[in-house]
């Protein structure tokens, strides 16, 4: 007797617990097993690059908060970057340090929210992703002081930042340095050796190196597949080249090196973030442009390692007081172009951690 | 009056109205404590995983948060009633019925005090391990009549998972019957001198993880796992109906964990305290650690679940029983500590052996 | 630190055929001919010294007399980049060749650029709209894009 099976679709999303936002992806399974996925994206698309037509420059700074929202700062610096590239603005020493503080804390806190997020996906019931999100509240209060904003930012301006530190930060954030790596270690140890974890993302959904180049991911999900490509070494911005920092790499590919990756890079963070409270120096915060801000025509493409890879900015200006385009490079949503050949032939329990390791922003993928 | 009352509380009333008057009282008795305390427990498991979270827990409705499941029974209670279009409907009612009703009968064979129970049958165990196993029926009638694709696939893993759980599950629990010699929950109570958890290790471990499968508990909650199939099998229901399959999840929790008291922890034997509050006591602690589980294991896959019954639980449980078979026919005088050391070491060697050859992950497995 | 080729550079290296297939030499940049962008994309994602074996990014510019598509590309083991741009004329119908074949990177971005710039991919495996849904008029990021509001 020839046994058959028929496949069905199951649609997974937009309103699912673990998509991490509205993402749909229309699966089609036989039995548990995936044969073929078709991500649906679309759902939280603001249309942010059609807007900034009609906005001026500065305008824009606090549209580009609502793309990867728990990682507001990091687009506020990558658009910041490439307007000042544009219009060729000088940023004080100062500012360059703030920046750079305030980016790793970001990244710091996005992998944190990450990877509390992956081990939801995986089915612990919500205890890592609490513990993550203790470190990620110390972190949130060190922005909300120099911010006033615990989530959208809206911190850097073309030539530097929008205010200067306040002078409780710094001790607040040395604080923050001895407490924090201490803690980071103690997630790795709850969770690295789990025999439960290694088992559901040890070889699973392994992205291989070349796969990887080929459908251009990047930040970790590149790294942990063994390319050892940083934006900040590979072509330092700000102030990026003064810091001593290691780029984690992984070889395998899998769900439990993005992991890895993940919880190294915040290490290394903190590591930038120590060199960069130290060497802070003294001066001016901004270096203002003028209220009516025009930059010359021309176009330019300006990027930042975010925290879930290449984040840039693609502006054309005409000369006048608003972008003739602005295009986004979104990491989360190319990071999602190899996710049809990391799901197939893996089961539907694994389709929600393959793709929570990917830890992508649904405000960015559909902008 | 009081005579009476005592008569009809134990086990062997003589007279034909006593025997009635018996099983009314014992089993109104029984249903109401079970549902009323089950908000207890509720309450005890959230507040628990609100400290294993690093958060107080409910804490708002009455003294400590003690009315929160109060609160939330009169808020499911006053929600809408849907039932899907196209489910089956007879069905689709009958289900939490299904599931609830044997959950409730496995507490008539659990002995409170001595002789103190609703019968005293001398097949108890059989009984048991019969009734608990018409849950399973309830899951899946519950997947099935959802007309719900997500509940479909619980469905269909609920059937796989509880059919081959309940083998470790018996085979463990003859190990006790073998020491005790009596199906009787009573007897087997009466025979435990020394706890069988003592003279069982091996024959626990294997009920414990079997019993947390039956119980659809994590690491093994695939079929409600919320990650992937949103809830699982009552993704459907609403209102009371679906306040039934919570009551029944949370009173099969705490009848097995009663269950795990009885037979390993000496049921409501112990020192200077009144019976039932030991039973209460142990009951407890067993929920607890299953409520500790729960805060901190990630799930499994449907493959690694089943492969983890066959390849590892059941050999266990087999050896299990031929150790304690073997040493208590064969020497039949011997001190009981030999069963104990004989079942611990075959349960240290067999762990270790096994994790030997285990390696975490692995490829895609068809099944 | 990242060099930018010169499109000098790049473009003495094309030889023969190739080299007819640029419209323009600019600073950091070549204009492709559209029916050309898949020969000299796979010449220089393969050719030695170049090496551009990383597609970061593609994006669509509507200017008013043509339509531009960006492509920017980086090789990972020289580690400088480049800029590719195709200039589609006919405003239109725009038809652009696909480079899904040489990058599956390029899949969703240029699936992007035809949903917001009606720009059409010959040769993309699934062209439709990722963001607008099925059925919606008009491309939003064209300048002369109306919406009611």
């Amino acid at each position: 007797m020839v046994f058959k099976t028929e496949p069905f679709i199951l649609n997974l999303g937009p309103i699912h617990p673990s998509t991490h936002g509205v993402f749909r992806m229309r699966v089609v399974v036989d039995g548990e097993v995936i044969t073929d996925i078709e991500p649906v994206f679309g759902y939280l698309h603001r249309g942010i690059e059609k807007l900034a037509e009609n906005k001026t420059y500065k305008q824009i700074i606090p549209l580009t908060d609502r793309m990867d929202y728990v990682a507001a700062m990091n687009n506020n610096l990558a658009y910041a970057i490439t307007v000042e590239k544009l219009a060729g603005i000088e940023v004080p020493e100062r500012a360059e340090y703030i920046r750079v503080i305030m980016s790793e804390l970001q990244r710091i806190v996005s992998h944190l929210i990450g990877i509390g997020s992956f081990f939801n996906d995986m089915g612990t019931f919500f205890t890592p992703f609490v513990y993550m999100f203790t470190g990620k509240e110390k972190i949130t209060d060190l922005l909300e002081m120099v911010s006033g904003q615990r989530l959208l930012h809206n911190y850097m301006r073309f030539g530097g930042v929008s205010g200067d530190l306040p002078p409780e930060f710094l001790p607040a954030l040395r604080k923050f340095l001895r407490e924090m790596p201490p803690e980071i270690d103690m997630y790795d140890r709850l969770l690295k050796e789990n025999e439960i974890v290694l088992a559901r993302s040890k070889n699973v959904g392994i992205l291989t190196r070349e796969m990887a180049i080929n459908a251009s991911a990047s930040g970790p999900v590149l790294r942990a597949s063994g390319v050892k490509r940083d934006m900040r070494k590979a072509d330092p911005y700000s102030v990026y080249d003064r810091f001593d920092f290691d780029v984690p790499v992984a070889c395998n590919g899998d769900c439990y090196d993005r992991y890895q990756v993940r919880i190294e890079e915040m290490r290394q963070s903190i590591r930038i973030i120590e060199q960069a409270a130290a060497g802070i120096p003294e001066g001016e915060v901004i270096n203002p442009v003028p209220l009516r801000f025009q930059p010359p025509a021309g176009e330019v493409y300006g990027f930042i390692e975010g925290s879930k890879g290449e984040l840039g900015f693609h502006i054309v200006s005409d000369g006048s007081a608003r972008p003739y385009r602005l295009h986004v490079r979104a990491p989360s949503l190319i990071n999602l172009t190899a996710l049809k050949n990391m799901l197939t032939g893996w089961k539907v329990a694994d389709v929600m951690v393959i793709f929570g390791s990917i830890d992508i922003c649904l405000g960015e993928v559909d902008r | 009056m009081t005579e009476t009352l005592l008569i009809t509380v134990s086990a062997r009333p003589e007279t034909s109205s006593e025997f009635w008057l018996h099983l009314l009282l014992f089993g109104l008795g029984i249903i109401i404590v079970l549902l009323t305390s089950v908000m207890l427990f509720i309450w005890l498991e959230r507040r628990l995983i609100g400290r294993f979270q690093l958060r107080p827990g409910p804490n708002r409705a009455g003294p400590f948060g003690l009315l929160q499941p109060l609160a939330d029974v009169i808020k499911v209670l006053t929600k809408e009633d849907i039932i899907p279009n196209r489910a089956d409907k007879i069905i689709f009612w009958v289900a939490p019925v299904v599931s609830l009703a044997p959950v409730i009968l496995i507490l008539a064979v659990v002995p409170i005090a001595d002789s103190v129970l609703l019968a005293d049958l001398n097949i108890g165990v059989l009984y048991v391990i019969a009734i608990s196993s018409i849950v399973s029926l309830g899951v899946f009638m519950a997947g099935w009549a959802s007309y719900n694709k997500y509940s479909m696939i619980s469905a269909m893993r609920s059937v796989a998972q509880l059919v081959s759980y309940e083998m470790p599950l018996i085979l463990s629990m003859a190990g006790v019957v073998i020491l005790a010699g009596s199906l009787s929950l009573n007897d087997i109570v009466k025979a435990q001198s020394i706890p069988f958890i003592i003279l069982q290790p091996a024959g626990f471990f294997v009920f414990f993880i079997a019993s947390l499968a039956e119980i659809n508990r994590t690491p093994f909650d695939l079929l409600e796992a919320e990650s992937e199939l949103v809830a699982g099998y009552n993704i459907e229901y609403s209102g009371m109906k679906f306040a039934t399959f919570y009551l029944a999840e949370y009173c099969e929790a705490v009848v097995f964990s009663a269950l795990a008291a009885t037979l390993f922890f000496g049921g409501w034997q112990g020192p200077w305290l009144p019976p039932i509050i030991w039973l209460l006591l142990k009951t407890v602690l067993v929920f607890s650690f299953i409520v500790w589980i729960r805060a901190t294991l990630p799930r499994l896959r449907i493959d690694q679940v089943m492969n983890f019954a066959w390849k590892f639980l059941l050999p266990l449980a087999i050896l299990n029983l031929l150790i304690t078979g073997l040493s208590v026919s064969l020497w039949p005088e011997a001190p009981l500590w030999i069963t104990g050391i004989a079942s611990l070491v075959l349960l240290v060697v067999y762990v270790l052996f096994w994790s030997k050859f285990f390696k975490p992950g692995g490829k895609t497995v068809a099944v | 630190m990242t060099t930018t080729m010169k499109g000098k550079q790049v473009f003495d290296m094309l030889k023969g055929e190739l080299a007819s297939a640029i419209v323009e030499v600019q600073d950091e940049c070549l204009v492709v001919k559209p029916a050309k962008l898949t020969e000299v994309a796979g010449f220089i994602k393969h050719t030695q010294g170049l090496e551009f074996d990383y597609l970061s990014s593609a994006t669509g510019i509507d200017y008013p007399d043509y339509f531009e598509v960006v492509y920017l590309f980086y090789s990972l083991e020289k580690n400088h980049r480049f800029t590719l741009r195709i200039r589609c004329a006919d405003k239109a119908d725009p038809v652009a060749p696909s480079l899904t074949c040489l990058w599956m990177g390029a899949d969703l971005q240029e699936r992007e650029i035809y949903d917001l710039l009606g720009i059409k991919f010959s040769g993309h495996p699934l062209l439709k709209r990722i963001f607008m849904w099925e059925g919606f008029e008009g491309h939003p990021l064209r300048k002369d894009f109306k919406n009611g509001f």
